[in-house]
Order: structure tokens, then sequence, then C-alpha cells
């Protein structure tokens, strides 16, 4: 999208005194993810510091600073998850796909992140995979995954 | 109302904390995420207490207390709580105690200490966070961070940029500068806030690493040697060596705050460069000498000189930089030795206009109120020439906290400077058209009937001429004069006039021009009209420059006036001065800085002594100086480093840094305040108020003084406005002045009810344009000034590692358009051009500075912008327009 567009939007937002949760939605409905540029320019509007915009976006995980890849694998790493052995499932995870958490492949068809509690401890160790709840998680069972997606 | 702590009955007022109250009565309460200096935000849970009635326990740092409250402090579940609370955090902390640099100074290792905790319960998980050290002056160890947010509130509380922030959340969250920036990039100004309040490893000075640990520091309490703010801090020493600055609450001025010069820029008293022995020039080429074989050249020298040339043929240069008791001796030198009035100093170049402008409105030549009431009290401000934020950084972020809390800012400058950015109006008028906007400005209130018409007609004189005058200043007219939209100049004087008290702020911008008197009258005119002098929060507040040239000033290194602006001219000054040094002084007023040097060209000036200045960087057209100074027969300069001055002298004399001797600076407020010694003097040097006592006494008229103190009560007797000052009186406060007598406090403020000259008085003045304007060969105006990480000539901040290394060469702002019309690109280098020389220098192409002005700092003797500059002079003070000339610019 040219940046014209949204400078407008933001602007349009922003005199319609909206706050920051809905205007990052919005925009990262827009792009697909939001850009630390474009984080700067609603800071500069709403004169807000910085580091607070970034805090606000990062604190909700709805908001992403990358552009996503195909495929979101997010792997638990709670207490309960913890406790049975989710390190594994990450290790064997960040190995096939040649990338940390919260990074996406270079072909752009994964995203991974790690994340804390999906709310179903008692399936743990658990994953979200493209919004699906997936149980008792073990190695194997992710590379399996990862390799039906690819 | 009284409340009960541990059983015990205590009487206290509202609006405290638990905590308060605690450590006023000396019960001990462990805290760690508070700090004084901040206000409470209670993430520790260390300082848990029991308050009956309440379900849960409560941190003592944030809870009021009530009427009747009753607290426990030491109950089991109090200690067992304030365990678990202290175990986790040390659960994610490493026990890096052993190499750790600020163990010792650690509240962590402290409460671990008092808690008997040797190893957490919990088994943390820690993140690796990479250490951020890229900058120079601060080493961020995230590893160590236990997040309790002081350094957040420091940055926004006390330093007011809010650059410090968290990002993410629960067992991920960190603290982040910007977008999560290496500190480099980030807005981060460096003024070290943060470090200051850090109570663990996670913040540390760079310049200190491995350098010691607390307990071998040696502290001593002293005033920083760059700006006129004149904060206070701590130099922690350590074997004869400068380790490391620290502030505490407790200092006047600026409480914990210091800006990144006066926190990270102390390095250069140790740096190898400081000249440690005397030396004389033979054969072109400077020798190492014995003190006594260059005072006794000195002194044939000056004896010959003086014998066949007269006592005129002598000229002066006292510093800005050196002591009260100092400058004092050095005037007196002058005066009662070599017997002329020839001493002038740098304040010639930045603050002549303010104190023959003050002097004629009001009848006293300074800053007129405090700069706590002026921060805490203005309901607005009109800063005019002044980069606050970068000049005066401590005064700045007061202004930008008032700002914050509602205050009402009006910024009128050229450029786009820091401060501008939080302005509620910011006028961008032309470079020397200050007089033009101020009556404009006036020209609004008197037609909308706005002015102060009880304090104008009982305080004032000269109402009627200034109306007539500013009656022609139309808005309309007054823009095509300055370039400010007539609708912002309305808008301007409609947010002053309405919001009162308001504090005018001034600093060169207003006074380097051939106007600059003029433009000081203007100041002052606007104050009495709006009724805004006298009264805290108000007042015409020029910000001084070094450290002390407020204090060079009062003392006497004027050649038109004797300590405490006694006039030279008067008999009856004369009389008391002769009597009093027990010698005849001649009673016609001296020449100034840049006048001695045309004398010296000219060859009426043969020798010239000069004490901590460098005017071959900091004077207007140094192509010129230089020539000036090597037609001078003798020249003695006493410095800490071979300057580029010295470099042309016969004989340089090793002098000694702030750090090393006594004595007492006043700052831009008139508080006069106590320097404390650190170290002994570097090989060889002195103070200089030593070595002016030496050839003093050589020349056949002793000086002995026993110690710095004895000058101190020399100076009193003779000068009224420090006639109650001693140095028994000064703790750590200091005394403003003027105090005229042992028993009386100081003055915060000026002219309360009455202006020391009776009324004050309003001078109509018209706006006089810049001596050289742009045209069709030189086309660009050029404007000089300063940034943040610099100071004057650099013969300091050039010497102190950090502050060279993030800013090492100088630049010249042209704005996107010219730059896109010449096709100079960013960073390239070009020439500029003027009258009077030409300098190679780097482009920065930015919208801080507007179409048609260049600007420039005048730190770098490498491309310094004084070989531009020109030599024109203000009438009634002589200082010279540094702010103004015509300059063209072309690429390489
Ligand atoms: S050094 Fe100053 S500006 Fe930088 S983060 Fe720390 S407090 Fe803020
Ligand atoms: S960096 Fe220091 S001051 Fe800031 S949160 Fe961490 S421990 Fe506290
Ligand atoms: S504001 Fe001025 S006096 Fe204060 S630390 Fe900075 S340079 Fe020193
Ligand atoms: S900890 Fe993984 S689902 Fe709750
Ligand atoms: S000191 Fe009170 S909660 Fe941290």
């Amino acid at each position: 999208m040219e940046i014209e567009k949204i400078y407008k939007i933001i602007d349009d937002m922003v005199d319609n005194n909206e706050g920051l949760i809905p205007i990052l939605q919005k925009l990262q409905d827009e792009l697909g993810y939001l850009p630390i540029n474009v984080l700067k320019v609603i800071s500069e509007k709403m004169h807000l510091p910085y580091q607070q915009v970034f805090g606000v976006t990062t604190f909700y995980s709805q908001f992403r600073l990358e552009p996503q890849g195909k495929n979101l694998i997010q792997l638990c790493d709670g207490t309960a998850c913890h406790v049975r052995g989710s390190k594994k499932n990450i290790r064997a995870t960040e190995k096939r796909l040649g990338i940390k958490r919260g990074e996406t492949t270079e072909d752009m068809k994964f995203t991974f992140e790690v994340v804390y509690c999906l709310g179903s401890c008692a399936l743990s160790p658990t994953a979200m995979i493209n919004k699906k709840i997936v149980p008792k998680l073990t190695p194997s069972k992710i590379l399996k995954i990862i390799d039906e997606l690819s | 109302m009284n409340i009960i702590i541990d059983g015990r009955s205590i009487r206290t007022e509202e609006q405290l904390t638990i905590l308060d109250i605690a450590e006023r009565e000396g019960i001990h309460i462990p805290t760690l995420c508070y700090h004084p200096a901040l206000p409470p935000q209670s993430v520790c849970r260390i300082c848990l207490v029991e308050v009956e009635g309440e379900k849960v326990l409560q941190p003592a740092c944030s809870f009021k207390v009530r009427d009747k409250m009753v607290i426990h402090t030491d109950t089991p579940k109090v200690l067992e709580a304030r365990r678990v609370s202290l175990d986790l955090i040390i659960s994610n902390h490493p026990l890096d105690c052993m190499t750790c640099d600020i163990a010792g100074n650690c509240e962590l290792q402290d409460l671990a200490y008092e808690f008997g905790i040797k190893e957490s319960e919990f088994k943390g998980r820690s993140i690796e966070y990479p250490i951020d050290d890229t900058n120079p002056f601060i080493i961020r160890d995230l590893n160590k961070c236990i997040l309790c947010r002081r350094c957040i509130r420091a940055c926004d509380e006390i330093q007011n940029r809010r650059v410090l922030g968290v990002t993410n959340r629960g067992f991920e969250t960190k603290i982040i500068a910007d977008f999560d920036l290496l500190l480099q990039d980030s807005t981060c100004e460096f003024c070290g806030q943060c470090v200051a309040v850090c109570p663990v490893g996670a913040l540390t000075p760079k310049i200190s690493t491995g350098m010691g640990r607390e307990w071998e520091f040696k502290k001593i309490n002293t005033v920083c040697p760059y700006c006129g703010v004149g904060c206070r801090f701590d130099l922690n020493v350590k074997d004869e060596k400068i380790v490391k600055v620290t502030s505490n609450s407790e200092n006047p001025v600026n409480g914990i705050a210091l800006c990144v010069k006066g926190r990270f820029g102390f390095d250069f008293v140790n740096h190898p460069d400081r000249l440690k022995t005397p030396l004389i020039k033979r054969n072109g080429k400077f020798e190492e000498t014995s003190w006594d074989e260059a005072l006794d050249y000195i002194v044939n020298k000056f004896i010959e000189i003086k014998e066949s040339k007269g006592s005129d043929a002598f000229a002066v240069l006292s510093s800005a930089k050196c002591t009260n008791e100092e400058n004092y001796l050095l005037q007196k030198f002058t005066r009662a030795v070599l017997g002329t009035n020839n001493i002038d100093h740098c304040a010639r170049l930045c603050h002549a206009p303010t104190v023959t402008g003050l002097v004629t409105a009001f009848g006293s030549g300074a800053m007129t109120n405090s700069i706590e009431d002026i921060a805490t009290e203005a309901k607005a401000y009109l800063i005019i020439g002044s980069n606050t934020t970068e000049q005066h950084p401590v005064i700045g972020i007061k202004i930008r906290k008032a700002v914050r809390e509602g205050a009402k800012l009006v910024v009128a400058d050229p450029r786009e400077i820091d401060i501008a950015k939080i302005a509620m109006i910011h006028l961008k008028q032309k470079p020397g058209t200050d007089v033009a906007l101020l009556n404009g400005l006036m020209n609004v209130i008197i037609k909308e009937d706005l002015w102060d018409k009880e304090f104008v007609e009982k305080r004032t004189e000269g109402f009627e001429e200034l109306k007539e005058t500013v009656s022609k200043y139309e808005p309309k007219i007054v823009e095509e004069t300055t370039g400010v939209p007539a609708d912002d100049i309305i808008r301007a004087a409609e947010i002053l006039a309405n919001n009162k008290p308001a504090s005018l702020i001034y600093s060169m911008g207003i006074t380097q021009h051939i106007s600059g008197h003029l433009n000081v009258l203007s100041c002052a005119n606007l104050q009495m009209l709006l009724g805004n002098m006298g009264i805290p929060g108000g007042g015409v507040n020029p910000l001084r420059g070094q450290n002390n040239v407020q204090g060079a000033c009062d003392l006497g290194a004027l050649p038109n006036v004797y300590p405490g602006y006694q006039s030279v001219a008067s008999e009856g000054n004369q009389n008391k001065f002769e009597e009093f040094w027990k010698v005849k002084l001649d009673k016609k007023p001296g020449i100034t800085v840049v006048e001695m040097m045309d004398e010296a060209e000219k060859g009426n000036i043969k020798a010239m002594y000069i004490m901590g200045e460098n005017p071959m960087v900091s004077d207007p057209d140094v192509n010129h100086v230089r020539k000036c100074l090597q037609s001078l027969e003798f020249l003695v300069v006493q410095d800490i480093f071979l300057s580029e001055t010295a470099k042309l002298a016969d004989v340089v004399l090793p002098a000694v840094s702030f750090a090393e001797k006594e004595g007492t600076y006043t700052n831009t407020e008139r508080r006069v305040q106590l320097l404390g010694k650190a170290i002994n003097p570097i090989g060889d040097s002195k103070p200089d108020w030593q070595i002016i006592c030496e050839l003093s006494t050589k020349m056949g008229y002793p000086m002995n003084y026993n110690s710095v103190k004895e000058i101190m009560d020399e100076i009193a007797k003779v000068t009224p406005i420090y006639g109650g000052i001693s140095h028994e009186r000064l703790n750590t406060n200091g005394i403003q002045w003027p105090c005229p007598d042992k028993e009386h406090p100081g003055t915060t403020i000026l002219h309360v009810e009455k202006f020391s000259r009776g009324l004050g008085h309003f001078s109509a003045v018209d706006h006089l344009p810049p001596k050289e304007l742009p045209d069709d060969e030189f086309p660009y105006i050029l404007t000089t000034g300063r940034v943040i990480y610099h100071w004057h000539t650099r013969e300091m901040t050039g010497r102190s590692k950090g502050l060279d290394k993030i800013y090492p060469e100088s630049f010249v702002e042209i704005n996107p358009e010219d730059a896109s019309k010449l096709n100079i690109k960013d960073g390239e280098i070009v020439r500029v051009i003027s009258r009077r020389g030409k300098v190679e220098v780097k482009a920065e192409v930015t919208e801080r500075t507007q179409p048609g002005v260049l600007f420039m700092t005048f730190h770098f003797a490498k491309s310094n912008a004084n070989i531009l500059t020109i030599r024109a002079l203000d009438k009634v003070s002589k200082i010279p327009e540094f702010k103004v000339c015509a300059v063209k610019i072309e690429k390489i």
C-alpha cells in the first residue's frame, strides 16, 4: 500500500480520537503486519513516545512486527507444557525450519512462535497450528505436520 | 493525625506514605524499586507491610497513611512475603557479583545479604540478552535487569525524554529503548539519569568499567566545569584519577540530574595531553623549563615593556573557566601591577549586551530570577535565541517538565531547535530580526489592551515613547521583516499576555548581533509591559554560557568596572581601590577583546597575558586573530592544554583543572558555589591563583594569601554584592548575590517591588539590520551555534573519549531546498566561503535550518566557523556579530 494511504488512515483515525489499539488493528488488517516505520508515524501523530507504542504492540500477541509466513506454528512453553517437555518440540522445530522463535522462513512458508499457555494444559504439551490446537505434541508429530504443510 | 507502627504511636501529616514516615522515624523497611527522586511504582514487593484491616499485605513505598492506621513491619508473615519477593527476583539474576563493577553499590546484593539468601529456591529460566555497549557512554546488560523500572521513571520524570519502556509481558518482559533499539540508535541523549538510579549492574558507565569498586572511591562534591547551570556532582576518585561522576539528590540546582557532559565528560582531567611543566619558546620551539625560570623570564619582559612602552601596551584576557578568586586576582594584577584597565574575557563574546542592556533597563545586568521559580511557577515561557535543551540541558529538562504539566511555551528561533518540538508555537524569525519581532509582539499587546497598566504606571518610565515606536510594528509589517506570519505573532502575543507569570529566557541568539544591546532592551521592554518583573515565574533570564562567566563579570574581569560592577571612571571608586590596594590606579576604562586584537595589529598592544581562553578558535575572523597575536612582542598563555592560542605563545604556564583546585564559581542564577578539590595538581602544574600570586610578588607587588578563602574574604570587603559571602558560609546550597552582609540570606529574585535603578526604564528601539546581509556573490546567511556534546572550543570535550567519539567532526546544516538547487548530498564535503576566509566541511541536509540560512557550530579548530564570521561590533557592548554573516557554498 502506498505511504499516502497509510498516512491518511492514521490521520483520519487520530482526528476521530480513536485509541491506539484500534489504529494498530486497522493497519495490521490493511498491511498484514506492523512495520516499525508505520509505528513511528503513529507515535508522532499521536504524540506518544516510541517505546509506548512498541510496548503496546508487543504486549498483545495479535500484533506482529514482521510479515507472517503462510503457515503459523505456535508451540506452547507455558508452565504445564514446559514440565512435559515442550523444549524438545521447540528444538526439533527450530532445527527443521532453520529459524529461531519469532522468525519466518525465507520462502515465507512458515512463521514460528513460542507462546505461553494456550489454555489447554490438560493436553500439554500443546501447539496451535494455523489456529488449530494440536494436543500431546512430540518431536516426530511436529516434524510430520511440518512436512505435510511444506 | 496519629498512626501506630510496630506498637509505636506516631504523629504524622496526610499525603505521606508509610515508607516516608518509617524512614523519618528510623524504622527500617527494605525497598528496591523505590527511589527517593522518583514517584513510586511498587513493582518489586520488597517493602510489604501489614496494615490492619487490609486483606493483603501492602507496599509501604506507595501506601498512604490514614488516621489511626495500625501497621506492622516485622511480623513473620511480612518477613516471609518479602523473602519470597526477593527470591523470585534473584532467581532471574546472574550471580556475577565477583566480577560485577557495581558490587558494593548494588542494592540487590545488599538485600540478599540482609535476607541471608545465597541462592534462589526457584529455578529461574533465563533468556540471554546480548549486551548493548555500542554507544560510548552506557553499558546495558539486561541479563542483570530486575525490572524495577526505575530507569523508565528517571527518563520520564527527570529527563522528560521517555526513551525507555517495557516490551512483551510475563516472563519475556524487558526494558527497551524506543522500538527495542540499541541506545546508540535510539532518541537517547545519554544524560545517564537512568544509570544513576539503576539499583543493580544493568546500567553502568562505560568509562568506569574495571576502574574500581565502590569501597575504593573517595567522593568529592564539586561543581560541573562546563555550563552556567552550575550542577553539582560527586567526583569519584581512586589513586589520583577520576573514575566516575555520581549525583545525589542534595545538589541544589540539579538534584540527581546531569547532562552528558557533566556525567561522562570528565576524562580530560587525566588526559595525557595535560601541560605538566612551564614552556619557553626558543627559536620557534617550546622547551620545558622550571617555574622560576619561566616566571623570571616573564617578569623581565613585562618590566621591560612597562618601562619602555607604558602600561597601556598590555592587554589581559581573564577566564570564565577560572574561579571567582582567580578572576579577582587577575584583574587586581592587571590594574595594580601592570597599571592598565585593559582586561576582558569571553563574556564579551556572549553576554556583553546583557550587562549593558539590563543595567540600562533595570540597573543590574544579571539573570533576574532563579532556575527553581522559573521551572515551577511560570505559566508561560518565551524562549528566544536559546537552544536551551542543548546548551543548558538541565534547565532544558525542567522546562520540558513544566510544559508537560501545562505551561505554555513560545519559542522564537530561526532554527528547528530541539525544544521547538514541544512549543505551542514556533516563530521562525530570520536571523537578526529580533527587535522587529519583539516590537511586533508589543504592538499586539498594546493594541489589544493586554498590558499591565498598574505595573507600567507604578514601576516604570518611558512608556509613551515605547508605545509610539512599537505602534509602527504592525504584525503585517513585521511579517515582511521577520518572515513570521502575522497571525502567529498575534497568537504568541496573546499566549504570553494571558498566561501570567510568563518567563522570558534568552541566550546568544539575542546577544551576538550588532543589535545585541537593542535586542536585550527589547526583551526587558516586553517583560515590563507585561508586568512580569520581580515576581516568581517571571523575569528576563539570560542563560549564561560558561560555568563561571557570571563570576568573571562580577569580579571585574571587564575593562570598565572594578569588582561588583563599580565603574573605573568614577573618582570615588578609584580612591576606594587605590586605598585598599595601596597603589595608584588608572581612571581610563580599558579596551575589549576584539579591540585588543586590533590594537595588537596596529602595534599599540605589545604584550598579552591570556589565562584559560582560546581566542584562536572562539573569536570572530580567526585568520585576523592569528595575525594580531603574531604581531605581539610577547605573549604569555596559561592553560591546561596546549590550545591553538597557546601554540602562538612565548611562554606557556601549566594551570590546573577544576578538579585540582579550591575556590568558587557563580552560576547563571547568581549562585556562588564552593568547589571541592578532588586530586592533586598534575605534573608541575599549579592553580591559576597561585601562579598569579607568584608572578605578582616577583613583579614587586607581593600577593600573600595562605588559602583561597582569604582571597574571598578580601573580595567581600570591596565588592558590595558579595559583601556577605565567605567560604565558611557556603555549604552545598551556595548563596545567590546580592548578599550585602554576613546575616543576609542571598537574593533569589531581583527587582522585587523596586528595580535596582529605581524605576524600570523602557527604551524605544528600532530594528537594526545585520551588518552583512546576503547579496549576489554571497547569497546565504551563516549563523553559528553549538551542540549538546561539545563545549566551546573543545579543549575539554575533544579530550573526553565518549564525547569526541559521539560527535567527532564539524558540519554545515543546509535546507533540502537549497541543497537540491546546488546538488549537494547529505554527508558530502563542501566549501563554505565568506569575505574573510573559507572552510571545507561536511554538509548535513536537514529541515532544521530554513532555506537561505546555513548553520555551523564553532567547536572545531578544523573547519572552524570563525574563519568565516565577521568582526562587526555592537556599538554599545562591543560584542561581535557571530550570528549573521554572508557566505556562499560550493561543491568541491
Ligand atoms: S541516558 Fe537519559 S535519555 Fe538516555 S535512556 Fe537514560 S535517562 Fe533516557
Ligand atoms: S535497567 Fe536497572 S533501573 Fe532499569 S528496570 Fe532494569 S534494573 Fe531497574
Ligand atoms: S547542564 Fe551544564 S552544569 Fe549541568 S551537568 Fe550539564 S554541562 Fe554541567
Ligand atoms: S502451559 Fe501450555 S497450554 Fe497451558
Ligand atoms: S520498593 Fe515498594 S514495591 Fe518496590
